[in-house]
Protein backbone atom coordinates (compact mmCIF):
# COMPACT_ATOMS: atom_id res chain seq x y z
CA UNK A 1 0.00 0.00 0.00
CA UNK A 2 1.50 3.45 -0.88
CA UNK A 3 1.33 6.05 1.71
CA UNK A 4 1.29 8.82 -0.78
CA UNK A 5 -2.88 10.04 -0.85
CA UNK A 6 -5.42 12.93 -0.92
CA UNK A 7 -8.45 13.52 1.56
CA UNK A 8 -12.14 14.04 -0.12
CA UNK A 9 -13.01 17.04 1.49
CA UNK A 10 -15.90 17.39 -1.00
CA UNK A 11 -16.56 14.43 -3.37
CA UNK A 12 -18.59 15.72 -6.35
CA UNK A 13 -21.68 15.57 -7.87
CA UNK A 14 -20.75 12.12 -10.10
CA UNK A 15 -16.82 11.70 -9.66
CA UNK A 16 -15.53 7.91 -10.37
CA UNK A 17 -12.21 6.16 -11.22
CA UNK A 18 -12.44 5.44 -15.23
CA UNK A 19 -9.93 4.32 -17.98
CA UNK A 20 -10.49 3.32 -21.52
CA UNK A 21 -13.01 0.53 -20.47
CA UNK A 22 -13.93 -3.20 -19.53
CA UNK A 23 -13.47 -5.73 -22.52
CA UNK A 24 -13.94 -8.98 -23.08
CA UNK A 25 -16.55 -10.01 -20.58
CA UNK A 26 -19.90 -8.26 -22.44
CA UNK A 27 -21.24 -11.66 -22.68
CA UNK A 28 -21.58 -11.99 -18.89
CA UNK A 29 -23.44 -9.10 -18.85
CA UNK A 30 -20.76 -6.49 -17.59
CA UNK A 31 -20.51 -3.89 -20.06
CA UNK A 32 -17.47 -1.98 -21.32
CA UNK A 33 -17.86 1.51 -18.76
CA UNK A 34 -15.06 3.40 -18.85
CA UNK A 35 -14.50 7.44 -19.69
CA UNK A 36 -17.31 9.25 -21.43
CA UNK A 37 -14.77 11.43 -23.18
CA UNK A 38 -12.03 9.10 -24.02
CA UNK A 39 -10.43 11.74 -25.72
CA UNK A 40 -9.84 14.37 -22.69
CA UNK A 41 -8.71 11.01 -20.92
CA UNK A 42 -6.23 10.12 -23.01
CA UNK A 43 -4.80 13.91 -22.87
CA UNK A 44 -4.80 13.91 -18.90
CA UNK A 45 -2.51 10.85 -19.16
CA UNK A 46 -0.09 12.01 -21.63
CA UNK A 47 0.07 15.28 -19.87
CA UNK A 48 1.67 13.89 -16.74
CA UNK A 49 3.37 10.89 -19.09
CA UNK A 50 0.90 8.16 -17.98
CA UNK A 51 0.20 5.10 -20.64
CA UNK A 52 -2.90 6.40 -22.37
CA UNK A 53 -5.17 3.98 -20.75
CA UNK A 54 -4.11 4.87 -17.19
CA UNK A 55 -7.42 5.14 -14.85
CA UNK A 56 -7.68 8.65 -13.93
CA UNK A 57 -10.58 10.34 -12.07
CA UNK A 58 -13.76 11.67 -13.86
CA UNK A 59 -15.97 13.98 -12.95
CA UNK A 60 -19.50 15.95 -14.34
CA UNK A 61 -20.55 19.16 -13.37
CA UNK A 62 -19.06 19.44 -10.13
CA UNK A 63 -15.79 17.55 -9.15
CA UNK A 64 -14.06 16.93 -5.82
CA UNK A 65 -12.22 18.99 -3.22
CA UNK A 66 -9.11 16.99 -2.65
CA UNK A 67 -6.62 18.18 0.02
CA UNK A 68 -2.76 16.54 -0.64
CA UNK A 69 -2.06 14.60 3.00
CA UNK A 70 0.73 12.84 2.15
CA UNK A 71 3.64 13.15 -0.63
CA UNK A 72 3.79 14.92 -3.25
CA UNK A 73 2.05 15.43 -7.01
CA UNK A 74 2.01 16.10 -10.02
CA UNK A 75 -1.48 16.48 -11.49
CA UNK A 76 -3.36 17.83 -14.30
CA UNK A 77 -6.80 18.55 -15.62
CA UNK A 78 -8.85 18.19 -18.94
CA UNK A 79 -11.68 19.22 -19.98
CA UNK A 80 -13.51 22.82 -19.94
CA UNK A 81 -13.00 23.15 -16.27
CA UNK A 82 -13.09 25.85 -13.67
CA UNK A 83 -10.80 25.09 -10.88
CA UNK A 84 -8.80 26.41 -8.09
CA UNK A 85 -5.23 25.67 -5.96
CA UNK A 86 -4.92 26.82 -2.01
CA UNK A 87 -1.40 26.64 -1.85
CA UNK A 88 -0.62 25.15 2.06
CA UNK A 89 2.83 27.46 2.20
CA UNK A 90 0.81 30.70 0.94
CA UNK A 91 -3.21 30.57 2.25
CA UNK A 92 -4.21 33.57 1.80
CA UNK A 93 -4.08 33.56 -1.92
CA UNK A 94 -5.50 31.45 -4.55
CA UNK A 95 -4.39 29.94 -7.31
CA UNK A 96 -6.55 29.98 -10.57
CA UNK A 97 -5.84 27.46 -12.78
CA UNK A 98 -5.91 26.31 -16.39
CA UNK A 99 -6.90 22.61 -18.07
CA UNK A 100 -4.45 21.11 -20.05
CA UNK A 101 -1.60 22.43 -17.83
CA UNK A 102 0.39 20.23 -15.24
CA UNK A 103 0.31 21.72 -11.23
CA UNK A 104 2.60 20.37 -8.81
CA UNK A 105 1.63 19.98 -5.88
CA UNK A 106 3.03 19.84 -2.24
CA UNK A 107 2.15 18.63 1.10
CA UNK A 108 -1.08 20.37 2.66
CA UNK A 109 -1.77 22.11 -0.75
CA UNK A 110 -5.27 22.16 -1.84
CA UNK A 111 -7.70 21.57 -5.14
CA UNK A 112 -10.92 22.45 -6.07
CA UNK A 113 -12.96 21.50 -8.79
CA UNK A 114 -15.73 23.84 -9.05
CA UNK A 115 -17.57 23.32 -12.45
CA UNK A 116 -17.30 22.24 -15.63
CA UNK A 117 -18.08 25.14 -17.97
CA UNK A 118 -20.55 24.44 -20.94
CA UNK A 119 -19.57 20.68 -20.85
CA UNK A 120 -20.21 18.00 -17.94
CA UNK A 121 -17.03 15.89 -17.89
CA UNK A 122 -13.75 16.56 -17.04
CA UNK A 123 -10.37 14.38 -15.62
CA UNK A 124 -8.03 14.78 -13.22
CA UNK A 125 -4.91 12.52 -13.74
CA UNK A 126 -1.68 12.14 -11.93
CA UNK A 127 1.54 11.04 -12.20
CA UNK A 128 2.28 7.30 -11.68
CA UNK A 129 -1.24 6.35 -11.18
CA UNK A 130 -3.82 6.43 -8.45
CA UNK A 131 -3.31 3.25 -6.80
CA UNK A 132 -6.54 1.37 -7.86
CA UNK A 133 -7.47 -2.69 -7.86
CA UNK A 134 -8.59 -3.97 -11.49
CA UNK A 135 -11.11 -6.42 -11.95
CA UNK A 136 -10.71 -8.09 -15.02
CA UNK A 137 -8.18 -5.79 -16.31
CA UNK A 138 -10.11 -2.41 -16.13
CA UNK A 139 -10.22 -0.34 -13.10
CA UNK A 140 -13.28 1.41 -14.67
CA UNK A 141 -16.14 2.04 -12.26
CA UNK A 142 -20.02 0.61 -12.81
CA UNK A 143 -21.74 2.42 -9.71
CA UNK A 144 -24.94 0.46 -11.12
CA UNK A 145 -23.36 -3.11 -10.89
CA UNK A 146 -21.16 -2.31 -7.82
CA UNK A 147 -18.12 -3.41 -9.81
CA UNK A 148 -14.55 -1.29 -9.81
CA UNK A 149 -12.48 0.96 -7.56
CA UNK A 150 -14.19 2.06 -4.02
CA UNK A 151 -16.38 -0.99 -4.21
CA UNK A 152 -17.93 0.30 -7.28
CA UNK A 153 -19.26 3.50 -5.47
CA UNK A 154 -18.62 6.99 -6.66
CA UNK A 155 -16.04 8.78 -4.55
CA UNK A 156 -17.44 10.20 -1.15
CA UNK A 157 -16.71 12.01 1.26
CA UNK A 158 -13.49 11.97 3.85
CA UNK A 159 -12.27 8.88 1.09
CA UNK A 160 -8.55 8.53 0.97
CA UNK A 161 -7.18 8.53 -2.67
CA UNK A 162 -3.59 6.73 -3.04
CA UNK A 163 -1.27 7.29 -5.12
CA UNK A 164 1.63 5.53 -6.47
CA UNK A 165 4.54 7.81 -7.44
CA UNK A 166 6.31 10.70 -5.37
CA UNK A 167 6.46 13.54 -7.47
CA UNK A 168 10.47 14.12 -8.25
CA UNK A 169 10.41 16.96 -10.63
CA UNK A 170 8.83 21.10 -10.73
CA UNK A 171 8.62 20.27 -14.48
CA UNK A 172 4.77 21.96 -16.09
CA UNK A 173 3.77 20.44 -19.56
CA UNK A 174 0.91 22.27 -21.33
CA UNK A 175 -1.11 21.30 -24.13
CA UNK A 176 -3.16 22.91 -26.69
CA UNK A 177 -7.10 21.55 -27.21
CA UNK A 178 -9.78 23.27 -27.96
CA UNK A 179 -12.63 21.95 -25.82
CA UNK A 180 -16.11 23.19 -27.13
CA UNK A 181 -17.28 21.86 -30.48
CA UNK A 182 -18.30 24.29 -33.01
CA UNK A 183 -21.99 22.95 -33.92
CA UNK A 184 -24.52 20.58 -32.21
CA UNK A 185 -24.57 17.76 -35.27
CA UNK A 186 -24.17 14.31 -34.41
CA UNK A 187 -23.14 12.12 -37.27
CA UNK A 188 -24.70 8.35 -37.31
CA UNK A 189 -24.81 5.39 -39.32
CA UNK A 190 -27.98 3.57 -39.68
CA UNK A 191 -28.83 1.67 -37.09
CA UNK A 192 -29.34 -2.63 -37.23
CA UNK A 193 -33.55 -1.74 -37.37
CA UNK A 194 -33.49 1.31 -39.25
CA UNK A 195 -35.87 -0.12 -41.79
CA UNK A 196 -38.42 -0.64 -38.55
CA UNK A 197 -39.16 3.32 -38.82
CA UNK A 198 -41.40 4.20 -41.47
CA UNK A 199 -39.98 6.48 -44.62
CA UNK A 200 -41.87 9.82 -42.61
CA UNK A 201 -40.20 9.34 -39.45
CA UNK A 202 -36.81 8.92 -40.92
CA UNK A 203 -36.80 12.01 -42.62
CA UNK A 204 -37.70 13.90 -39.54
CA UNK A 205 -35.39 11.96 -37.21
CA UNK A 206 -32.46 14.04 -39.80
CA UNK A 207 -34.32 16.94 -39.91
CA UNK A 208 -35.71 17.69 -36.73
CA UNK A 209 -33.79 18.78 -33.94
CA UNK A 210 -34.05 16.62 -30.54
CA UNK A 211 -33.53 18.28 -26.86
CA UNK A 212 -31.67 16.43 -24.46
CA UNK A 213 -33.36 15.73 -21.27
CA UNK A 214 -32.65 15.15 -17.61
CA UNK A 215 -32.85 11.53 -18.16
CA UNK A 216 -29.24 11.51 -18.93
CA UNK A 217 -25.98 9.84 -17.21
CA UNK A 218 -23.61 7.35 -17.69
CA UNK A 219 -26.14 4.72 -19.07
CA UNK A 220 -27.34 6.77 -21.68
CA UNK A 221 -29.22 10.15 -23.11
CA UNK A 222 -32.65 10.71 -23.61
CA UNK A 223 -34.05 12.63 -26.03
CA UNK A 224 -37.19 13.82 -26.43
CA UNK A 225 -38.67 15.73 -30.09
CA UNK A 226 -40.15 13.91 -33.04
CA UNK A 227 -41.99 10.72 -31.67
CA UNK A 228 -40.48 7.91 -34.03
CA UNK A 229 -43.00 5.95 -35.66
CA UNK A 230 -42.28 1.97 -35.93
CA UNK A 231 -44.21 0.55 -38.26
CA UNK A 232 -42.55 -3.17 -37.56
CA UNK A 233 -42.69 -3.89 -33.94
CA UNK A 234 -41.10 -1.98 -31.05
CA UNK A 235 -40.28 -5.07 -29.20
CA UNK A 236 -37.35 -7.20 -30.97
CA UNK A 237 -35.52 -10.26 -30.07
CA UNK A 238 -32.78 -8.94 -27.72
CA UNK A 239 -29.32 -8.60 -29.24
CA UNK A 240 -26.02 -7.14 -27.88
CA UNK A 241 -25.63 -3.43 -28.03
CA UNK A 242 -22.76 -1.04 -28.68
CA UNK A 243 -21.79 2.26 -27.68
CA UNK A 244 -23.54 5.01 -29.73
CA UNK A 245 -26.37 2.83 -30.47
CA UNK A 246 -29.57 4.84 -30.79
CA UNK A 247 -32.73 2.82 -29.50
CA UNK A 248 -36.19 3.93 -29.72
CA UNK A 249 -38.61 2.28 -27.35
CA UNK A 250 -42.56 2.23 -27.20
CA UNK A 251 -43.28 6.13 -26.75
CA UNK A 252 -41.29 6.60 -30.02
CA UNK A 253 -38.43 8.59 -27.78
CA UNK A 254 -34.68 8.14 -29.01
CA UNK A 255 -31.91 7.11 -26.25
CA UNK A 256 -28.57 7.26 -26.99
CA UNK A 257 -26.90 4.25 -25.21
CA UNK A 258 -23.07 5.40 -23.81
CA UNK A 259 -20.57 4.20 -21.93
CA UNK A 260 -22.75 2.54 -19.57
CA UNK A 261 -25.18 0.84 -21.85
CA UNK A 262 -26.99 -2.32 -21.29
CA UNK A 263 -24.89 -4.89 -22.90
CA UNK A 264 -28.00 -6.48 -24.56
CA UNK A 265 -31.23 -5.10 -25.44
CA UNK A 266 -35.00 -5.82 -26.75
CA UNK A 267 -35.55 -2.22 -27.95
CA UNK A 268 -35.00 -1.34 -31.94
CA UNK A 269 -32.10 0.28 -32.85
CA UNK A 270 -32.30 3.42 -35.83
CA UNK A 271 -29.15 3.98 -35.65
CA UNK A 272 -25.80 4.64 -34.13
CA UNK A 273 -23.67 7.10 -33.39
CA UNK A 274 -19.47 7.00 -34.95
CA UNK A 275 -16.94 6.87 -32.73
CA UNK A 276 -15.43 10.30 -34.05
CA UNK A 277 -18.68 12.04 -32.24
CA UNK A 278 -18.91 9.72 -29.13
CA UNK A 279 -16.83 12.69 -26.72
CA UNK A 280 -18.99 15.43 -28.67
CA UNK A 281 -22.58 13.27 -27.26
CA UNK A 282 -21.58 12.87 -24.11
CA UNK A 283 -19.86 16.61 -23.34
CA UNK A 284 -23.66 17.49 -24.34
CA UNK A 285 -26.24 18.83 -21.19
CA UNK A 286 -29.69 18.55 -20.50
CA UNK A 287 -31.36 21.15 -22.36
CA UNK A 288 -29.03 21.27 -25.19
CA UNK A 289 -30.56 20.50 -28.94
CA UNK A 290 -29.04 18.83 -31.71
CA UNK A 291 -29.35 17.09 -34.74
CA UNK A 292 -28.49 13.90 -36.76
CA UNK A 293 -26.90 13.44 -39.57
CA UNK A 294 -26.49 10.23 -41.60
CA UNK A 295 -22.71 9.56 -43.02
CA UNK A 296 -21.27 6.14 -45.21
CA UNK A 297 -19.24 3.85 -42.99
CA UNK A 298 -16.48 4.51 -45.12
CA UNK A 299 -16.57 8.15 -44.17
CA UNK A 300 -17.14 7.46 -40.35
CA UNK A 301 -13.82 5.67 -40.82
CA UNK A 302 -12.00 8.23 -41.68
CA UNK A 303 -13.19 10.70 -39.61
CA UNK A 304 -11.83 8.05 -36.43
CA UNK A 305 -8.78 8.14 -38.38
CA UNK A 306 -8.71 11.59 -38.58
CA UNK A 307 -8.94 12.24 -35.09
CA UNK A 308 -6.52 9.69 -33.74
CA UNK A 309 -4.40 11.59 -35.78
CA UNK A 310 -4.72 15.19 -34.43
CA UNK A 311 -4.47 13.17 -31.26
CA UNK A 312 -1.37 10.97 -31.92
CA UNK A 313 -0.21 14.96 -32.65
CA UNK A 314 -0.87 16.32 -29.84
CA UNK A 315 1.05 13.91 -27.64
CA UNK B 1 -24.93 -21.31 -40.82
CA UNK B 2 -25.01 -17.21 -40.82
CA UNK B 3 -28.03 -15.95 -42.36
CA UNK B 4 -26.26 -12.00 -43.20
CA UNK B 5 -23.34 -10.64 -41.30
CA UNK B 6 -23.23 -6.54 -41.39
CA UNK B 7 -21.61 -3.32 -39.79
CA UNK B 8 -24.08 -1.74 -36.93
CA UNK B 9 -21.22 0.57 -36.45
CA UNK B 10 -18.06 1.50 -37.31
CA UNK B 11 -16.46 -0.63 -34.62
CA UNK B 12 -19.16 -3.01 -34.65
CA UNK B 13 -20.55 -5.97 -36.96
CA UNK B 14 -23.51 -7.88 -36.16
CA UNK B 15 -24.19 -11.59 -37.14
CA UNK B 16 -27.21 -13.14 -37.58
CA UNK B 17 -28.30 -16.57 -37.49
CA UNK B 18 -31.68 -16.46 -38.21
CA UNK B 19 -35.17 -14.43 -36.52
CA UNK B 20 -36.03 -17.81 -35.10
CA UNK B 21 -35.28 -18.20 -30.74
CA UNK B 22 -34.90 -21.60 -30.06
CA UNK B 23 -32.25 -23.98 -28.56
CA UNK B 24 -31.29 -25.15 -32.10
CA UNK B 25 -30.09 -21.92 -33.26
CA UNK B 26 -29.02 -20.47 -30.04
CA UNK B 27 -26.76 -23.34 -29.90
CA UNK B 28 -25.38 -22.49 -32.75
CA UNK B 29 -24.77 -18.89 -31.52
CA UNK B 30 -23.02 -20.46 -28.13
CA UNK B 31 -20.93 -22.49 -30.63
CA UNK B 32 -19.28 -19.66 -32.53
CA UNK B 33 -19.04 -17.47 -29.87
CA UNK B 34 -17.00 -20.53 -27.51
CA UNK B 35 -15.05 -20.35 -31.20
CA UNK B 36 -13.55 -17.10 -31.16
CA UNK B 37 -13.88 -16.00 -27.36
CA UNK B 38 -11.90 -19.00 -26.76
CA UNK B 39 -9.31 -18.31 -29.32
CA UNK B 40 -6.81 -15.81 -28.16
CA UNK B 41 -4.65 -15.67 -30.77
CA UNK B 42 -7.61 -15.14 -33.48
CA UNK B 43 -8.62 -12.26 -31.19
CA UNK B 44 -5.72 -10.20 -30.96
CA UNK B 45 -5.18 -10.54 -34.84
CA UNK B 46 -8.75 -9.58 -35.28
CA UNK B 47 -8.79 -6.57 -32.93
CA UNK B 48 -11.41 -8.15 -31.32
CA UNK B 49 -12.60 -6.25 -27.81
CA UNK B 50 -15.73 -7.91 -27.34
CA UNK B 51 -17.67 -10.88 -28.67
CA UNK B 52 -21.54 -10.52 -27.27
CA UNK B 53 -24.15 -13.82 -28.09
CA UNK B 54 -27.93 -13.40 -27.96
CA UNK B 55 -30.74 -15.37 -28.75
CA UNK B 56 -29.77 -15.33 -32.56
CA UNK B 57 -27.05 -12.67 -32.72
CA UNK B 58 -23.70 -12.26 -32.48
CA UNK B 59 -22.24 -8.73 -32.09
CA UNK B 60 -18.34 -8.62 -32.53
CA UNK B 61 -16.78 -5.15 -31.19
CA UNK B 62 -13.43 -4.70 -32.98
CA UNK B 63 -10.74 -1.65 -32.39
CA UNK B 64 -10.64 0.40 -35.38
CA UNK B 65 -7.18 1.25 -35.08
CA UNK B 66 -6.31 -2.70 -35.52
CA UNK B 67 -8.58 -3.73 -37.90
CA UNK B 68 -11.22 -2.37 -40.65
CA UNK B 69 -14.74 -4.10 -41.52
CA UNK B 70 -13.79 -5.92 -44.19
CA UNK B 71 -11.44 -8.15 -43.25
CA UNK B 72 -13.39 -8.82 -40.34
CA UNK B 73 -16.43 -9.97 -41.93
CA UNK B 74 -14.57 -12.00 -44.40
CA UNK B 75 -13.15 -13.69 -42.04
CA UNK B 76 -16.41 -14.47 -39.98
CA UNK B 77 -17.88 -15.05 -43.29
CA UNK B 78 -15.05 -17.72 -43.10
CA UNK B 79 -16.15 -19.99 -40.38
CA UNK B 80 -17.99 -23.53 -41.20
CA UNK B 81 -20.52 -25.56 -38.21
CA UNK B 82 -18.06 -28.33 -38.47
CA UNK B 83 -15.27 -26.54 -36.97
CA UNK B 84 -17.27 -25.78 -33.48
CA UNK B 85 -17.41 -27.74 -30.71
CA UNK B 86 -20.57 -28.05 -28.47
CA UNK B 87 -20.49 -28.39 -24.72
CA UNK B 88 -22.80 -30.01 -22.44
CA UNK B 89 -22.23 -29.01 -19.24
CA UNK B 90 -25.64 -28.12 -18.10
CA UNK B 91 -27.03 -27.68 -14.05
CA UNK B 92 -29.79 -27.61 -12.73
CA UNK B 93 -30.29 -24.79 -10.78
CA UNK B 94 -33.26 -24.47 -7.92
CA UNK B 95 -34.25 -20.65 -7.27
CA UNK B 96 -36.85 -19.75 -4.11
CA UNK B 97 -39.26 -17.01 -5.65
CA UNK B 98 -41.52 -14.74 -3.76
CA UNK B 99 -44.90 -14.03 -6.01
CA UNK B 100 -46.42 -11.45 -3.09
CA UNK B 101 -47.42 -8.62 -4.92
CA UNK B 102 -45.78 -6.51 -2.89
CA UNK B 103 -43.18 -7.70 -4.94
CA UNK B 104 -44.92 -8.65 -7.95
CA UNK B 105 -45.83 -5.42 -9.08
CA UNK B 106 -47.22 -6.08 -12.31
CA UNK B 107 -49.07 -9.31 -11.17
CA UNK B 108 -52.11 -7.54 -11.49
CA UNK B 109 -51.79 -5.87 -14.70
CA UNK B 110 -51.00 -8.93 -16.68
CA UNK B 111 -53.89 -10.31 -15.00
CA UNK B 112 -56.22 -7.72 -16.92
CA UNK B 113 -54.49 -7.42 -19.96
CA UNK B 114 -54.26 -11.38 -20.72
CA UNK B 115 -57.67 -12.28 -18.95
CA UNK B 116 -56.37 -14.91 -15.97
CA UNK B 117 -55.97 -14.63 -12.50
CA UNK B 118 -52.78 -13.95 -10.62
CA UNK B 119 -53.10 -17.49 -8.68
CA UNK B 120 -52.87 -19.25 -12.56
CA UNK B 121 -49.85 -16.80 -13.58
CA UNK B 122 -48.32 -17.97 -10.47
CA UNK B 123 -48.74 -21.60 -11.40
CA UNK B 124 -47.74 -21.33 -15.05
CA UNK B 125 -44.71 -19.54 -14.41
CA UNK B 126 -43.61 -21.90 -11.16
CA UNK B 127 -44.33 -25.25 -13.13
CA UNK B 128 -41.79 -24.43 -16.26
CA UNK B 129 -38.76 -25.71 -16.70
CA UNK B 130 -36.43 -22.77 -18.24
CA UNK B 131 -33.59 -23.07 -20.35
CA UNK B 132 -30.76 -19.71 -20.38
CA UNK B 133 -30.22 -18.77 -23.78
CA UNK B 134 -27.82 -15.81 -23.16
CA UNK B 135 -26.34 -13.66 -20.03
CA UNK B 136 -26.68 -9.93 -20.41
CA UNK B 137 -28.19 -6.64 -20.11
CA UNK B 138 -26.42 -6.54 -16.60
CA UNK B 139 -24.00 -8.42 -14.74
CA UNK B 140 -25.50 -11.97 -14.16
CA UNK B 141 -28.38 -11.37 -15.86
CA UNK B 142 -30.52 -14.02 -17.58
CA UNK B 143 -32.50 -14.66 -20.52
CA UNK B 144 -34.42 -17.42 -19.92
CA UNK B 145 -37.33 -19.52 -21.49
CA UNK B 146 -39.67 -20.72 -22.71
CA UNK B 147 -43.05 -19.67 -21.03
CA UNK B 148 -46.58 -21.08 -22.03
CA UNK B 149 -47.93 -18.43 -24.61
CA UNK B 150 -50.86 -17.81 -21.66
CA UNK B 151 -48.03 -15.45 -20.34
CA UNK B 152 -46.92 -13.39 -23.25
CA UNK B 153 -46.53 -10.11 -22.45
CA UNK B 154 -45.16 -7.06 -23.98
CA UNK B 155 -42.35 -4.84 -22.74
CA UNK B 156 -43.52 -1.70 -20.57
CA UNK B 157 -44.18 1.17 -23.60
CA UNK B 158 -42.21 3.58 -21.21
CA UNK B 159 -39.49 1.57 -18.97
CA UNK B 160 -39.27 1.85 -15.45
CA UNK B 161 -36.51 4.18 -14.17
CA UNK B 162 -35.97 2.04 -11.19
CA UNK B 163 -36.49 -1.81 -11.61
CA UNK B 164 -35.61 -2.97 -7.20
CA UNK B 165 -32.85 -5.70 -7.45
CA UNK B 166 -33.83 -9.07 -7.74
CA UNK B 167 -36.80 -8.36 -9.18
CA UNK B 168 -38.47 -11.67 -11.63
CA UNK B 169 -40.06 -10.63 -14.44
CA UNK B 170 -41.27 -11.48 -17.71
CA UNK B 171 -41.98 -10.11 -21.65
CA UNK B 172 -43.16 -12.82 -24.37
CA UNK B 173 -42.00 -16.33 -24.00
CA UNK B 174 -39.15 -14.88 -21.49
CA UNK B 175 -38.12 -14.78 -17.89
CA UNK B 176 -35.05 -12.80 -16.58
CA UNK B 177 -34.31 -11.56 -13.25
CA UNK B 178 -32.30 -8.36 -12.63
CA UNK B 179 -29.41 -8.91 -10.09
CA UNK B 180 -29.63 -5.12 -9.85
CA UNK B 181 -31.39 -1.88 -9.67
CA UNK B 182 -31.54 -0.79 -12.82
CA UNK B 183 -33.74 0.94 -15.43
CA UNK B 184 -36.18 -2.12 -17.17
CA UNK B 185 -39.19 -2.62 -19.20
CA UNK B 186 -39.96 -6.42 -18.39
CA UNK B 187 -43.22 -6.81 -16.45
CA UNK B 188 -42.46 -7.78 -12.61
CA UNK B 189 -43.95 -10.79 -11.39
CA UNK B 190 -41.96 -11.57 -7.69
CA UNK B 191 -38.82 -11.07 -6.13
CA UNK B 192 -35.62 -13.73 -5.27
CA UNK B 193 -33.43 -13.99 -2.19
CA UNK B 194 -30.59 -15.63 -4.35
CA UNK B 195 -27.40 -13.38 -5.52
CA UNK B 196 -26.66 -13.93 -9.17
CA UNK B 197 -23.38 -12.06 -9.31
CA UNK B 198 -21.29 -11.83 -6.81
CA UNK B 199 -17.56 -9.94 -7.84
CA UNK B 200 -15.67 -11.45 -5.07
CA UNK B 201 -15.82 -14.89 -6.41
CA UNK B 202 -13.97 -16.63 -9.11
CA UNK B 203 -17.24 -17.10 -11.27
CA UNK B 204 -18.78 -14.01 -10.41
CA UNK B 205 -22.13 -15.05 -12.50
CA UNK B 206 -24.21 -17.59 -11.10
CA UNK B 207 -25.93 -18.77 -14.26
CA UNK B 208 -24.50 -19.04 -17.78
CA UNK B 209 -26.31 -19.95 -20.95
CA UNK B 210 -27.64 -23.73 -21.29
CA UNK B 211 -28.03 -23.83 -17.60
CA UNK B 212 -31.49 -25.25 -16.76
CA UNK B 213 -33.11 -23.19 -13.83
CA UNK B 214 -36.84 -24.22 -11.97
CA UNK B 215 -38.31 -21.34 -9.27
CA UNK B 216 -39.74 -22.58 -5.72
CA UNK B 217 -42.38 -20.98 -4.32
CA UNK B 218 -41.66 -19.20 -1.33
CA UNK B 219 -43.48 -16.83 1.59
CA UNK B 220 -42.87 -13.40 2.52
CA UNK B 221 -41.52 -14.16 5.61
CA UNK B 222 -39.09 -16.56 4.10
CA UNK B 223 -38.34 -14.19 1.50
CA UNK B 224 -36.75 -11.93 4.16
CA UNK B 225 -35.43 -14.63 6.57
CA UNK B 226 -33.07 -15.25 3.16
CA UNK B 227 -32.05 -12.13 2.68
CA UNK B 228 -30.96 -11.40 5.62
CA UNK B 229 -29.10 -14.32 5.99
CA UNK B 230 -27.48 -13.54 2.36
CA UNK B 231 -26.35 -10.29 3.68
CA UNK B 232 -24.40 -11.75 6.66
Amino acid sequence: MSKYYFQVERAGVHTTFQDLGRFNVQHLGICPGGSMDSNLLKISNKLVNNPLHVGVMEFAYQGPRLKLISGKAKIAITGNVYFTIERQCNPSSLEQCNSFETYNLEEGDTIDILATKKSIYGYLSIEGGFQLKQFYNSVSTLTRSGIGPNDGKKIEENLKIFFIKKNDNNNKKIVQWKSEFDDNIIRVLPGPQFHYFSKESIKKFFLSTYKITNHSDRMGMRLEGHKLENIVSSNIASEGIMKGSIQVTGDGNPIILMAEHPTIGGYPKIATVISADFAKVAQLSPGKEITFEKVKLLKAEKYFHDQQEILDKIY
Amino acid sequence: MFKKIYNISDQGIICDFGSEINKEINSKVIGVFNYINNNLDLKRELGIVNCIPSYNKIVIQYDLLLVSSDSIIKYISSIKEHQLSYQNNQKKFELPICYDTEYGLDLESISKQNKISIEEIIYLHHETSFYVYMMGFLPGFPFMGDLTNKLFTSRLTTPRVFVPAKSVAIVEKFCAIYPFESPGGWNIIGKTPTKLFEKNKKNPSLLYPGAEVKFKSISKEALMVMESKHNE
